[in-house]
């Protein structure tokens, strides 16, 4: 039996399967998109008074850098037993201009990517238990295969 | 001369390693070094700032008092600060803003930490409301993680190559050799860092700095003081940056998820870690072609290279240039760590920008030994703390 996907983390990405996005906040007033909501006020200097609008960010960008890590990271990073090592990618959303991290999609060689190619937003498990699988954004080139 | 100068009369340091002790010991032992090499009582410090540590409970956040106590309790007005990899750095500045005001003449800076082994680890426990725990939990982005994304973008953009990344390695290693303070004293050749595993690709093992224990402290005291001791022509501190970034900061830093977003505000014309070092610059009133040396913040070799161009000493995508001349190295134009930097000692944070700042004290009078930069007359260091801080000393003589 297939086990319920469920976020790894509640509020900060939709779970649409064919088009996941990240969920965002947007300071009107300067134009200016946060993404995780860390404290409630916008960052901006001179703007803390602006509200700030949940806004779904876009999941295309393009590749600023990467690294692979082949050692297990501490706690709370929950690695797979054996330690599988894993992509780090770092995106540059096409329209918010900002660079979002997150773990290149499963599948994907690392040696097939570089810096400036075409970048889309995907599912990824990111680790399961009994019940369920934890899943977060990942990063796959626009042209690649996998998930 | 300008009215900003304070004096550094005395530098100490405990030599880096992995000795499990109490943190408190390192930093004693580096301020008797100091103040006997200040030539200065310990009853006339009239003030100390003590760089925290975050490691070692309790005494390791009110570092100011715990060393104080340690040297024995004279009544003096304290502080302890804390900005990361920048403490150093900030002590310096309140203990020089304290001795500009006319409040302090004679004052102590010192740092020390003991740490663990392997990765720096986010605190422990369910703190889903952490941006530091969750990088760990959600993206395994641990702090090479971020070094490994600075060196894959030096290769994409400006054909940095692994090897390059191990010559900066094989050089701070010929500089270190001779450093007593040094934990790691052995010179690596290119197939040994080349066959060391990656860490975080293309960063390999003996790529990325270690975390280390240690001690520096410092005597910084008034130029007036200074004069009436009959020292004419003391080491100075001419520029301190502690400078944080301007909003957007468009890097992706530690410990963060994102840069900030560019799409309201345009980023400004320096980005942070090129704005660290212009502003000690501008205080000094010099600028990288009057720098005889460098201490720079080798998180991992390739950020070495990044710093080249952050300090000014290159343009955007000449740092390997440099390297590859041998310009870094003791000898050349413009040599960079030749206390061997964190390659040679691994990191102790709230100590080592003070080290880097003891280096180039003994580098301006003459007395660093073998690893002596001929001639030397200004240095600067540069150093970044995670969570925005900046750090730069400028001593000149």
């Amino acid at each position: 039996m297939s086990k319920n996907r469920v976020p790894a983390i509640e509020g900060w990405l939709t779970m649409d399967e064919d088009n996941p996005q990240l969920l965002g906040y947007l300071d009107e007033s300067s134009g200016t998109y946060f993404f995780p909501k860390d404290v409630s006020i916008s960052h901006a200097p001179g703007h803390v008074d602006a509200e700030l609008k949940e806004v779904a960010l876009s999941n295309r960008g393009k590749l600023w850098s990467y690294t692979t890590n082949h050692y297990k990271p501490p706690e709370p990073y929950v690695a797979p037993d054996p330690f599988e090592p894993y992509t780090v990618a770092a995106v540059e959303l096409n329209d918010e201009r900002m660079v979002v991290l997150g773990q290149l999609a499963d599948g994907v060689d690392p040696a097939n990517i570089e810096v400036g190619m075409e970048m889309q937003l995907v599912l990824g498990k990111l680790y399961e238990d009994e019940e369920n699988e934890y899943m977060v954004w990942k990063w796959k080139p626009v042209a690649a295969e996998g998930n | 001369m300008s009215k900003n100068d304070v004096a550094i009369l005395g530098a100490g340091m405990h030599e880096w390693g992995k000795w499990g002790r109490n943190f408190a010991e390192y930093g004693v032992a580096a301020i008797k070094d100091a103040i006997k090499e200040a030539d200065v009582d310990w009853k006339d410090v009239d003030f100390i700032v003590g760089g925290d540590t975050m490691r070692n409970g309790y005494p390791g956040y009110v570092a100011g008092a715990t060393f104080a106590k340690a040297m024995g309790w004279t009544g003096i007005p304290i502080a302890s600060c804390y900005a990361a990899c920048a403490t150093g750095a900030q002590a310096i500045d309140i203990a020089r803003t304290r001795i500009l005001s006319g409040m302090a003449d004679v004052v102590v800076v010192a740092g020390a930490d003991t740490t663990p082994k392997g990765f720096l680890a986010p605190n422990k426990g369910e703190r889903g409301f952490d941006p530091d725990w969750l990088r760990f939990r959600l993206l395994g982005a641990t702090n090479p993680t971020y070094f490994g994304l600075w060196a894959q973008r030096r290769m994409d953009l400006y054909g940095a190559t692994e090897k390059d990344f191990a010559h900066v390695k094989m050089k701070n290693s010929r500089h270190g050799i001779s450093n007593p303070n040094a934990r790691f004293k052995k010179i690596y050749t290119e197939e040994e860092v080349l066959a060391s595993p990656f860490v975080s690709q293309p960063l390999r093992l003996f790529d990325i700095c270690a975390t280390s224990d240690g001690g520096a402290a410092l005597v910084i005291t008034s130029m007036d003081y200074a004069k009436k001791k009959g020292i004419k022509n003391p080491v100075r501190i001419s520029g301190v940056s502690t400078i944080s970034p301007t909003f957007p900061q468009t890097v992706i830093d530690m410990p963060d998820f994102t840069t900030d977003s560019a799409a309201g505000i345009s980023a400004p014309d320096r980005s942070f870690r090129d704005s660290i070092a212009y502003a000690a610059y501008e205080e000094a009133g010099l600028g990288p072609e009057d720098m005889d040396l460098a201490e720079v913040y080798d998180l991992s070799s390739a950020l070495e290279l990044d710093w080249y161009e952050n300090i000014g000493l290159c343009k955007p995508g000449e740092a390997e240039g440099l390297l590859r001349d041998g310009a870094t190295e003791i000898g050349g134009r413009i040599p960079v760590n030749p206390s061997g930097g964190l390659g040679c000692f691994g990191e102790a944070v709230p100590a080592q920008a003070i080290a880097q700042v003891c280096e180039l004290t003994w580098q301006l009078r003459g007395s660093a030994g073998e690893r002596q930069v001929e001639g030397a007359k200004a240095g600067i260091t540069a150093n970044q703390g995670l969570f925005g801080h900046g750090s730069s000393v400028l001593c000149t003589r």
